[in-house]
């Protein structure tokens, strides 16, 4: 069976040059980067090359990056940085949008845990962050705001330049998880006007297990991963020289392709989408459709258990997702789509479909094509309306 | 696929067969435990899943987990709790094939192109060339027939069911599953309840229904009281450890009566009794309008014994045996059989 993937903000298939770069670092360049010797001066090479490679995606100077596991740590090291260094300064409270990933969502719980007051903001039904909403939850021992620049479940790109302009007027710090833009949009750190900043390589057909977080120069951070010295004393632990190359390799690709690229993805995106709409009756689109990234689309099929018509889908060759990735196999009805306001059964209804490198219009039309059929056996199944919570 | 080794040697079979298989398994309860409280890591029914996927991994077919927490809970745990706490002794695993495998889980599997759904019950399904029926039997090794759970199955439920493992001894099952080398060879059978891991039915049904607890009196035959207990729900008929009494000779509980909180005990004579009613009767056979000659079975492990059953208005009959059984405990189920068929069953008032 030829299989199709459409599930790109899961991961991503890693690009060619990214398995070379891998390949070759892993079985020539095995020193320690902290180490003296030739050895290790080779594998610092390797290292900063990346960081410079990242530094010039994210408009950053190179001495911002700090490399760390992927996203998940990026977001925890931010938050539990930030915090832990703001805390002596009296600042108690976190913010963050309804909408984020669990890596920040399930860390302000811990701290929650621990005594910190959190508030989450809740979104428009278009899947944005109000600034209002930020200007009314915002107060003057808030430490830190984080909200994501693109949503990794419905691709909505947020207004983060202005909810930073916000955060400083309190004295916060501004974080963004970043993981579901860089790569795929224009990511300026300066423009943005944030403090932190995290990305993951395996979004931008990168290898798994590198990612990076960008700190401001002279921004307040204390480590989360205490040990040596690596990464200038902010983050510890042997650099993982090989997966680090290839994300050099992967920022640098996404950076030299990424207008022809956003185009070519937008395009089979839209037609993707207006062919299921067009196709399926009883489908609607979750989100903003101007402001979001190009790859993505979130659809909801009426009296469809979500559930159900991915596994259809997989048995048909494609691969796409009810939502992220970390929460598929629970019960629980999409958190983002229910922090918009949507009515409880399209928060379980609704399919992801995200594009990227190696997509092309003949899988487009293919899926098209398999849809119908496919809504309507299920739907021909469901006695009732799926009604959530019921 | 629960992970265990007949659904695994079921799915195995299937797919040498050649038929294409879909591997499901369902998730039915978190046994993790409340947030920033579990003990970290471990979790018996995901090490379940994991095994499952590692099966249909190693047998090459795709594999998917259906969530099927709320159902579960809402079809099978609520009647379990609502069962003890009234005095009676549910039986979960009929419930859940009932209402649950062999109705929302065919269902989702017809969506995606399923025409029936396989599982590691040790029975059997045949088409019976005069009527037409489906009959439910058997499985052929008679230490681990579960014909008992599947009683409420409908003709249509079984016109779906397969249960590839119901003609072969569970040895056999076992060393199938050695040569094809599946990861769940050699995996001790799963006992008892599954959503109580630990066993402590008493814990788990006061957790849920509070009021459960009340305490009440023991009392013999004659109503004198003889001692006190902790709730109705600790106590199932024909009991005989666990009641805190001294008396001379050994107590069984007779009796349980919710209303007035009381658990009636006697001598173990007391427990016989040769007629019983059931209530929500399905007949797999045609409902017999004569009263019918059958073997009886009263409990999983019961082995069944010669009565009369008689159809009753509303789903109901009646049943007499030829010779007095031990504890017949309402709640569970009576399985009425021929031989090996499956006549009928219902639940024991």
């Amino acid at each position: 069976m030829t299989r199709i993937y459409f599930d790109y903000n899961a991961t991503t298939p890693v690009a060619p040059a990214v398995v070379d770069e891998v390949v070759r670092v892993t079985r020539d360049v095995f020193g320690n980067a902290s180490s003296v010797h030739a050895f290790g001066q080779q594998a610092k090479t390797v290292v900063d090359a990346a960081r410079s490679a990242l530094a010039a995606l994210l408009g950053a100077d190179p001495s911002e990056v700090v490399f760390t596991s992927g996203g998940t740590e990026a977001d925890n090291f931010a938050i539990r940085g930030a915090a832990e260094a703001l805390e002596p300064a009296g600042r108690r409270h976190l913010i963050a949008s309804a909408i984020e990933h669990e890596a920040v969502l399930n860390t302000l719980k811990a701290l929650a845990r621990r005594g910190w007051r959190t508030t989450l903001l809740r979104l428009d039904e278009t899947g944005v962050v109000a600034p209002d909403r930020l200007r009314e939850a915002i107060t003057d021992d808030t430490a830190l705001v984080s909200v994501m620049h693109a949503n990794n479940e419905i691709g909505t790109i947020q207004p983060v330049a202005e909810l930073a302009a916000i955060a400083h007027a309190h004295g916060a710090l501004m974080h963004t998880d970043a993981v579901q833009s860089a790569g795929k949009i224009p990511v300026d750190v300066r423009a943005l006007g944030v403090d932190l900043l995290s990305v993951s390589a395996h979004k931008f057909n990168g290898p798994k297990g590198a990612g990076a977080l960008w700190i401001k120069r002279g921004t307040r951070m204390q480590p989360v991963m205490t040990g040596g010295k690596h990464e200038r004393n902010r983050r510890a632990g042997t650099e993982n020289v090989p997966a680090l190359a290839g994300l050099g390799v992967a920022a640098t690709l996404a950076a030299q392709k990424m207008s022809s690229e956003a185009l070519r993805v937008a395009a089979l995106r839209d037609r993707l989408e207006a062919g299921i709409l067009r196709a399926v009756p009883g489908t609607a689109v979750n989100g903003a459709r101007e402001s979001r990234v190009p790859n993505t689309t979130n659809i909801s099929f009426d009296h469809i258990e979500a559930e159900s018509l991915l596994i259809a889908l997989d048995l048909e060759g494609v691969a796409v997702s009810t939502g992220s990735a970390c929460s598929s196999g629970t019960l629980e009805p999409s958190h983002v789509l229910r922090a918009m306001g949507l009515p409880p059964h399209r928060t379980q209804n609704s399919l992801r479909f995200s594009l990227g490198m190696f997509s092309n219009q003949e899988e487009v039309d293919r899926v098209i094509e398999l849809m119908p059929r496919l809504v309507e056996k299920l739907r021909g199944l469901t006695r009732k309306p799926v009604v959530a919570g019921g | 696929m629960s992970g265990g080794v007949d659904s695994s040697v079921a799915a195995a079979l299937l797919a040498e067969q050649g038929h294409d298989v879909i591997g499901l398994s369902m998730q039915l309860y978190d046994a993790s435990g409340a947030e920033g409280r579990a003990s970290f890591g471990s979790c018996c029914s995901i090490d379940d899943l994991h095994d499952a996927r590692r099966v249909a991994a190693a047998i090459d077919i795709p594999h998917y987990v259906l969530n099927f927490e709320r159902q579960f809970d809402e079809q099978v745990v609520s009647n379990f709790v609502q069962e003890y706490a009234a005095g009676r002794t549910p039986l979960p695993c009929a419930h859940c094939n009932s209402d649950l495998k062999f109705a929302t889980l065919v269902e989702r599997a017809r969506g995606f192109g399923a025409d029936a759904v396989a599982t590691g019950h040790y029975a059997r399904v045949e088409r019976d060339a005069a009527s037409g029926r489906f009959l439910l039997k058997r499985g052929v090794d008679p230490e681990k027939d579960q014909s008992y759970f599947l009683f409420s199955l409908t003709q249509d439920q079984l016109a779906r069911a397969v249960f590839p493992v119901g003609d072969r001894p569970k040895d056999e099952v076992r060393e199938y599953a050695r040569r094809r080398r599946l990861p769940v060879a050699d995996k001790p059978d799963s006992q008892e309840i599954c959503f109580i891991p630990d066993h402590d039915y008493a814990a788990f049904v006061t957790a849920r229904v509070p009021a459960a607890a009340r305490e009440g009196a023991i009392v013999d035959e004659q109503g004198r009281v003889l001692g006190s207990h902790g709730g109705i729900h600790r106590f199932t008929v024909g009991q005989r450890k666990g009641l805190g009494l001294s008396t001379p000779a050994p107590m069984y509980v007779l009796e349980l009566r919710p209303a007035d909180q009381q658990v009636v005990v006697g001598p173990k004579t007391s427990l016989e009794q040769t007629t019983l009613t059931a209530s929500g009767v399905n007949w797999i056979l045609d409902e017999p309008v004569a009263p019918r000659t059958v073997t009886a079975q009263i409990r999983h492990r019961h082995r069944p014994a010669l009565a009369i059953v008689r159809s009753l208005d509303g789903a109901r009959a009646e049943v007499v045996f030829e010779t007095p059984q031990i504890a017949i405990t309402p709640g569970q189920a009576v399985v009425f059989y021929d031989g090996d068929v499956v006549v009928g069953g219902g639940w024991i008032d």
